[in-house]
């Protein structure tokens, strides 16, 4: 009650003497104390990427962009992180991925630069579900018309404030990793066995060695209409969030992702472990890897 | 420019019948109107755009006497790989000649083809019509099985003829309702046998695909006859349900049932759509006469052309026989909702009273007299009842007899309800103020001035208040009455919004639900609704659910932004939806209220009441309390 009055008088000292702590879960307490919790709020970026050991070419491509801006009551972090995995057997799969996440993250920066930078503060006109479509769109398109026939995967994730989404086309993948040994897929693969998977035709471990593995029902360029996967959600106190090529998914098991990001000083150094695990395993494709520390 | 196109997993012209955004951009040049073509064919005008070529409608000059039409399908080669290009030009050759073999009222007649350079040209029989996409497209609701039926007969007799020709049977292969015309006689003719070939190779990253219609089996190169009959059933799929299945994962009809969609569906209809669409080949239609004649059965069975089921004058298995368990009468309409504590029900009324029943029972406990009308919701806080009236005031009464405790003014009818948060009472007003109030001393703490009428009840949550206002703004502000953000919709916010997960959600007279980010006002997403809405969305696992004007209840995905069912109710959806255990509540405009299962949409049971319903349903211990224009405040089982 007093709390409310002070604050209702304009009072600010009460809040400072309360903020919020709880109780510290011991399985955390080691990752948490050994990353202080950044002050302000802001988002910590690794990424790396190897052509493999079986391949000559990449044509994996990636993007990343964070920003933290502080100034007003927001302290809205800001941050896109793209994943392009171009299609072999296609032309110019190099070509397609670079081109997908330019378009992808010059129009989304395109939307979103007023609404955070000018002095004027304005929200968006659209929604950041409709500006990630829209975004995909425009790289669908931009491939179509630059190289036809080219196609490549495309995950993207889009982080302002707590919120993070992600669209997504292909078979590249997003994991939310918990510090509590928790990892989880936020995407679901466009790719034939995985839908054989769900409808229970084949077994995770047939579809492992699959000779279709590879194969996509969704592309970025390939075939109209088109609708990639949107979708938002919050993101959790604490955590990672990884976006990675099928050249790391394929060869390295999700708990060992899990493990190495968990015992890596910083997600540069995890970045650069998960690469070389995937080289270790035989580095049959491009590899590409970035990995976020969330603390927003 | 070669496209190594995903569809079926084969090298083949492209599809020239689609259209292109970027045609504009696109390379090469197209014929213009009026030029000739050959020194016979006029060209009239573009009717299918793609990425190896045009359609054009063009006049037949030998014929200069009449106006005889005819369809010129181009494919300009510019594969610079020599391979490709023989392999393009051979696919080409390779439909011209197939279709020249063959005799069917389905099958467009061709009359010509030639090569000019890198350019191909194909005539064909013009058809005067529309193909099934643009037809769906065109369609608002949904096509009538009767026409459907028809259709699907006539494909089955067009399937049966190519699956029977001699020496080898031909195989389709790209059955899909953009390759279906219609003509002018309501006549189906297949267009486009762009001539495929079986899926070869597992190349790494090679990029096979589905417009959504193919069989498993077409992925793996092994389509026979059998994937014909499939495509025929997703075909029929699409056209019954206007779910695009290129926009869903493969092989999920399953999941999409078609009467969920469209429930004037006939269930001997939807088995037959579902035995042409078994994963398994074998267990589909053997034969696509074999499908004819289940179609034929089900025509006759039902009387050639069934009427649609009469809802009006067919009493419906799911119209609730149960009585009330307690129905309570005022003197005026219930608009609002009522509230439960402690065994009491209260509930307010347009005859000037909030009314206190008995929660088991519905006997009349008391009544307390406002000077106005009551739409605002009580609420119950440590002993006293808060809510607003027409009268201009917050009435605060002890909830056990109903003696007035004290009264606050504002300067306009009060139809938010109150929300009580540390100590304090926020309530709106049509004087355009959002008023704080100490719940102890009744005296303002606060009232912010937000420039138009606000009905929407505010919520508070993470000492943020969030309410909508009739100029169509939302409002965030922090306990000193500080605007954190607003943001502005197209028209009033009437709905209240709710707070999960660090997201606002509520609706808009501008037909949209919202999404918006707590802690910014960014808009997460957007959900059109067919018409405006006041109702106040609630949330069950991952999904929301709101009525709308457009009669519909509507559920959609929190992740997504996709619809996963709507049901429609036959007038208005003003009031709100609840959900208690696995159902869903609502009242609707139509005087029923409607039980649903929240999951799917089904329909368990509905009740009628003699007025238009606008409050919303609560539920406790196994039964729903709920309020009509009919003045009843009604008990029903749950």
């Amino acid at each position: 009650m007093k709390r409310f009055i002070d604050k209702l008088r304009g009072s600010q000292q009460a809040l400072s003497q309360e903020i919020p702590t709880r109780p510290i879960h011991k399985e955390n307490l080691e990752t948490i104390t050994s990353h202080p919790r950044p002050e302000p709020p802001q988002l910590i970026v690794g990424c790396a990427q190897s052509t493999g050991v079986q391949r000559d070419n990449n044509e994996d491509a990636l993007f990343t962009l964070s920003t933290t801006l502080t100034g007003d009551f927001r302290n809205t972090p800001f941050g896109l992180y793209i994943v392009a995995d171009g299609m072999g057997g296609h032309q110019h799969g190099e070509i397609a991925s670079g081109i997908a996440i330019r378009s992808m993250a010059s129009y989304v920066i395109r939307k979103l630069n007023s609404p955070l930078l000018s002095l004027k503060p304005n929200l968006p006109e659209e929604s950041l579900l409709e500006i990630m479509q829209e975004g995909v769109q425009d790289a669908h398109s931009a491939i179509i018309k630059q190289v036809p026939g080219g196609g490549t995967t495309l995950t993207a994730a889009l982080i302002v404030g707590n919120r993070m989404t992600i669209a997504h086309v292909g078979d590249s993948r997003a994991y939310l990793i918990g510090n509590n040994g928790k990892i989880e897929a936020l995407t679901r693969d466009h790719s034939l066995v995985n839908r054989w998977v769900e409808l229970g035709q084949i077994t995770l471990e047939e579809a492992a060695v699959h000779p279709h593995r590879n194969v996509l029902y969704r592309a970025l360029g390939q075939g109209e209409p088109f609708d990639p996967d949107i979708n938002s959600i919050q993101i959790p106190d604490t955590g990672y969030l990884l976006i990675c090529s099928d050249g790391l998914w394929s060869v390295v098991p999700e708990e060992e992702i899990q493990a190495i990001v968990q015992k890596s000083k910083n997600p540069e150094q995890a970045c650069q472990m998960l690469v070389e695990a995937a080289n270790a395993a035989g580095g049959p494709d491009n590899i590409t890897v970035i990995l976020i520390r969330l603390h927003v | 420019m070669v496209k190594l196109l995903r569809r079926s997993g084969v090298l083949e012209t492209h599809r020239i019948t689609q259209n292109l955004d970027n045609t504009g951009s696109h390379p090469t040049q197209q014929l213009e109107p009026g030029s000739s073509l050959g020194n016979r064919y006029l060209i009239q005008d573009v009717i299918g755009l793609g990425g190896m070529g045009a359609v054009y409608r063009a006049r037949d000059l030998h014929f200069p006497n009449v106006e005889k039409l005819v369809a010129v399908k181009e494919m300009i080669n510019q594969a610079r790989d020599a391979l490709v290009r023989s392999t393009i030009v051979r696919n080409f050759e390779r439909e011209a000649n197939l279709l020249a073999t063959l005799d069917h009222p389905s099958i467009p007649r061709i009359y010509d083809y030639f090569t000019h350079n890198e350019r191909s040209y194909l005539i064909l029989e013009f058809i005067k019509g529309k193909d099934l996409e643009a037809i769906l497209g065109e369609t608002d609701g949904f096509i009538p099985q009767e026409k459907v039926i028809y259709w699907a007969v006539e494909l089955c007799d067009v399937l049966h003829y190519l699956h029977s020709h001699k020496p080898e049977p031909i195989i389709f292969r790209d059955m899909k309702p953009s390759n279906v015309m219609i003509n002018h006689h309501n006549h189906v003719i297949l267009i486009d046998f762009g001539i495929a070939k079986p899926f070869q190779g597992s190349q790494r990253g090679t990029m096979i695909g589905t417009e959504g219609y193919s069989p498993p089996e077409q992925y793996r190169g092994e389509a026979d006859h059998l994937a014909d009959i499939y495509a025929l059933g997703a075909t029929l799929h699409h056209l019954l349900t206007k779910i695009d299945p290129r926009l869903e994962a493969p092989f999920s009809f399953g999941e999409r049932l078609l009467r969920q969609f469209n429930p004037n569906l006939s269930p001997e209809l939807e088995g037959v759509v579902y035995k042409a669409l078994q994963y398994a080949p074998q267990e589909r239609y053997l034969s696509a006469l074999e499908m004819k004649e289940a179609l034929l059965i089900f025509i006759k069975n039902t009387g050639i052309l069934p009427p649609k089921p009469d809802k009006k004058s067919v009493p419906s298995a799911q119209e609730q026989e149960f009585q009330p368990m307690w129905e309570f009468a005022c003197e005026d309409e219930i608009r609002g909702s009522a509230t439960h504590a402690n065994g009491a029900l209260y509930v307010g009324s347009y005859d000037n009273n909030l009314y206190a029943l008995k929660a088991t029972s519905g006997e009349f406990l008391w009544k307390y007299p406002a000077d106005g009308g009551i739409v605002s919701k009580p609420l119950v806080y440590e002993g006293n009842i808060y809510f607003g009236s027409e009268d201009h005031r917050l009435h605060v009464i002890n909830a056990r007899h109903g003696q007035i405790n004290w009264t606050y003014f504002t300067n306009g009818p009060v139809r938010s309800s109150p929300y009580i948060a540390e100590g304090h009472v926020f309530i709106g007003s049509d004087d355009g103020y959002m008023h704080a109030v100490n719940t102890l001393s009744g005296r303002p703490a606060w009232k912010l001035d937000v420039g138009a009428a606000v009905r929407s009840t505010p919520i508070v949550e993470q000492e943020y208040v969030y309410f909508g206002t009739e100029a169509g703004e939302l409002f965030c502000v922090d306990f000193s009455s500080k605007v954190r953000w607003r943001f502005k919709a197209k028209r009033a916010i009437t709905s209240s919004p709710i707070v999960q997960n660090g997201v606002v959600y509520f609706t808009s007279l501008d037909s949209t639900l919202y999404a918006v980010d707590a802690k910014t006002g960014w808009v997460i997403w957007r959900f059109r609704l067919g018409k405006a809405s006041i109702s106040t969305p609630c949330i069950a696992e991952d999904y929301i659910f709101t009525g709308a004007a457009d009669g519909n209840i509507h559920c959609v995905d929190m992740r997504t932004a996709k619809q996963v069912w709507s049901f429609a109710t036959e007038h208005q959806v003003t009031g709100s939806p609840i959900i208690y255990n696995d159902s869903l509540y609502c009242g609707s405009v139509d005087k029923h209220v409607y039980c649903l299962e929240y999951s799917t949409g089904r329909l368990k049971w509905k009740y009628p009441t003699k007025g238009p319903i606008t409050g919303t349903p609560i539920a406790v211990d196994g039964v729903v309390y709920i309020g009509s224009n009919d003045h009843h405040l009604y008990a029903l089982p749950a």
